[in-house]
């Protein structure tokens, strides 16, 4: 254990999808590289994401959904992270976005995007990067 | 399958062969160590007649049509007729997807499969608040039965054999479909096609629960009941292993989950009241065709002959029939990749294949953007296609079983056969699948699967053509479906239309009755028929079941 504060994540369904395989596999990979890891479960209104945020008080915030609603969903989100001024989260994304809504997601505060088949190694690497630029040693 | 004498002189032989080749050392092609399916069993060199020793051709295999039919639920399978070739398909609103069906049966396909919107699934009118931004989505937004009118305008069900991927709400949708096959005049003993009505895999690995488990088993049984007494070519539920494998598991899981459910729906039915042989002939299967082309011809093989010895021994059904196990197959999604999508045509091709080769009754195959998008119509085609060649052009369909008799393929058929009834006994030791799913057992076994294979994959123990090998840099897709953002509004639009044209005060009396019935013992479907003639929302009497059962609450563990 180093002294610093383990990275605190929460990883969330938001809106009605059930697909799960993804949060669940990149929970269990951020937790093997010594991160804390909440997971939500199905089925969150953008309100209920950003209560468990807030109340976890996480560094991280990761959104999912693979049936359609992330242009809908995900600014709900960002709108209420800042409407509780929240706005030092990082939050990340992912599921089945087109390429044409990545832009849009990303100017609503969306920092990053990642996609089928991105390696776990490649989210855990973006995590600890944008984390220790932000103030802290690793 | 050989004479004692026989193997052991096969074996001899074995030794001086693999004396007198070639020595290469430890040398693999790949530099693997060993060599595993996808689903992480080992697989040898050879396979010969001593890895069949302890089969027996009458007793394990026996003739196609007959018990315990390893070969195939029909004496002569393709050459009599092929699968139905049924394509599941949805979006938008319910006049999107009736231009989608008729294309659809308008280019060959023989069967319709019905995908419908989350809200639908999980209860919700398309006004509801938690169905913004989802409403025709994934699938066809359907709000009362004046939506599945237009959804099946123009298209003859009692010719056409409809599936409906619909669980939690299943009795409701099973009402509407019984409500306008009355308007074109057909009754519900003319109705071909499936329900999908298994709540079971939802908890597990599908997500499109609503109300806490055993309730909710209570409906799927009401819905078994009516079915079994009303409707004798409809299949009352389909037990789905499907989900299960896209979540993550493997092959042997996924034999042995879903039959672990439907040793519960049959458990279930038959505390109801219902005799086996009443209700065990309607029940159907629904099963994924993965990657590993052998193994999954194997577990189709395995889960027909597990399923029949279940049947026959332990519930004691006496129709040949309640022995078989029929099952639709979708090829697997999650093998579809993002990256060089069209490589995905050949991916579902194979995977396909197998499932023919393994005796499937209908027939699924991917479109090749759908691991970006809602499929289009040039996708969907090509998919058709696909089944057809495999129909009309390979020669696979010609004789039955063609594989039985693989030194590997039958030993592979034992080997998941013995594995999945262990599970099988552990689940029973649990108390079982109800017990297993609360517990989370389940959904744990599936997580630890789903990541051990993203660990191999991440290592390169596992090659994904495309993803982490042959990759190439590509411009970014072009032409993906786009489901009209107006969906929402439009339904909405409907919903007000319908709220003012009908009996108000009926619909409440009706949504009364649905309390009424859900608090006593008596089978819901009736009320919900009645309900939905009435054109009550499938919104409004989830919501009245909902305040009788409650709701079940997400799982948070991974």
């Amino acid at each position: 254990m180093t002294s610093t504060k383990m990275i605190r994540v929460l990883i969330a369904k938001p809106g009605l999808d059930g697909h799960d395989r993804g949060v669940k596999v990149i929970a269990r990979a951020l937790r093997d590289a010594g991160m804390e890891v909440i997971y939500t479960g199905l089925r969150q209104t953008p309100e209920q994401v950003v209560s468990a945020a807030e109340q976890e008080d996480v560094d991280v915030l990761m959104l999912s959904s693979l049936s359609g609603a992330h242009n809908h969903l995900f600014p709900a989100i960002m709108k209420e992270l800042r409407k509780r001024n929240m706005n030092d989260i990082l939050v990340l994304g992912g599921g089945i976005i087109p390429q044409d809504d990545i832009s849009s997601l990303k100017t609503a505060g969306i920092r990053e995007i990642f996609g089928p088949g991105t390696d776990t190694r490649t989210i855990i690497d973006y995590v600890y990067e944008q984390t220790t630029q932000k103030n802290r040693s690793v | 399958m050989l004479e004692r004498k026989e193997i052991a002189a096969v074996n001899k032989e074995r030794r001086e062969w693999n004396e007198n080749i070639p020595k290469r050392g430890e040398r693999t092609a790949e530099g693997k160590a060993s060599f595993e399916t996808i689903s992480g069993l080992s697989i040898k060199p050879l396979y010969t007649p001593d890895d069949l020793s302890a089969f027996n051709y009458l007793r394990d295999s026996g003739f196609p049509g007959q018990y315990p039919f390893t070969r195939g639920i029909q004496p002569d399978m393709y050459r009599g007729r092929f699968w139905t070739m049924r394509q599941y398909a949805g979006f938008g609103s319910a006049e999107d997807t009736n231009r989608r069906f008729r294309y659809l049966l308008g280019q060959g396909q023989t069967g319709l499969s019905v995908a419908f919107d989350l809200p639908t699934q999980i209860g919700y009118d398309s006004d509801h608040p938690l169905a913004f931004g989802e409403v025709g989505r994934v699938g066809v937004a359907i709000d009362s039965v004046r939506d599945l009118d237009i959804l099946f305008e123009n298209i003859p069900l009692e010719r056409v054999s409809t599936s409906m991927t619909i669980n939690s709400p299943a009795s409701i949708l099973t009402a509407m479909y019984l409500a306008i096959a009355g308007h074109k005049g057909i009754g519900p003993e003319k109705l071909y096609g499936t329900v999908q009505n298994d709540v079971l895999k939802e908890y597990i690995a599908r997500g499109t629960y609503i109300f806490p488990i055993r309730p909710a088993m209570r409906i799927v049984s009401d819905v078994i009941g009516f079915c079994a007494k009303n409707m004798p070519h409809w299949n009352s539920i389909s037990i789905s292993g499907y989900h299960m494998r896209e979540a993550g598991c493997t092959a042997v899981q996924e034999v042995a989950f879903t039959i672990a459910d439907g040793i519960t729906y049959v458990e279930t039915a038959r505390k109801a009241g219902l005799d086996v042989d009443e209700i065990a002939p309607r029940l159907s299967f629904f099963f994924s065709a993965h990657q590993d082309f052998f193994e999954e011809i194997a577990k189709f093989r395995a889960a027909r002959r597990i399923w029949s010895r279940i049947m026959k021994e332990r519930f004691r059904a006496k129709n040949p029939r309640s022995w078989m196990l029929r099952y639709h197959v979708q090829t697997a999604g999650c093998s579809l990749t993002a990256q060089q999508p069209f490589l995905n045509i050949l991916r579902t091709g194979y995977e396909a294949l197998s499932a023919v080769l393994g005796g499937c009754q209908s027939l699924h195959t991917n479109s090749y953007d759908e691991a970006l998008a809602l499929p289009t119509e040039e996708a969907v085609q090509i998919a058709l296609r696909t089944q057809q060649i495999i129909a009309y052009e390979t020669g696979v369909t010609d004789t039955v079983d063609p594989l039985a008799g693989s030194y590997y393929v039958e030993h592979t058929t034992q080997q998941i056969e013995t594995e999945s009834e262990e599970y099988l006994r552990k689940i029973e030791q649990m108390g079982g699948a109800i017990e297993a799913i609360e517990t989370g057992y389940i959904q744990g076994e599936i997580s630890s699967s789903a990541y051990e294979y993203q660990k191999k994959v991440e290592r390169k123990d596992r090659i994904v053509v495309g993803v982490n090998r042959f990759q190439m840099e590509e411009p970014p897709p072009e032409g993906l479906l786009k489901v009209r953002e107006t969906v929402g509004e439009l339904q909405s639009e409907k919903l007000r239309t319908l709220r003012g044209q009908r009996r108000n005060g009926d619909v409440q009396n009706m949504l009364d009755e649905i309390r009424r019935m859900a608090a006593s013992q008596g089978n819901l479907m009736p009320s919900i028929i009645d309900a939905v003639k009435a054109e009550a929302t499938i919104g409004e009497i989830c919501d009245a079941l909902r305040e009788i059962f409650g709701e079940y609450r997400a799982n948070t563990s991974f």
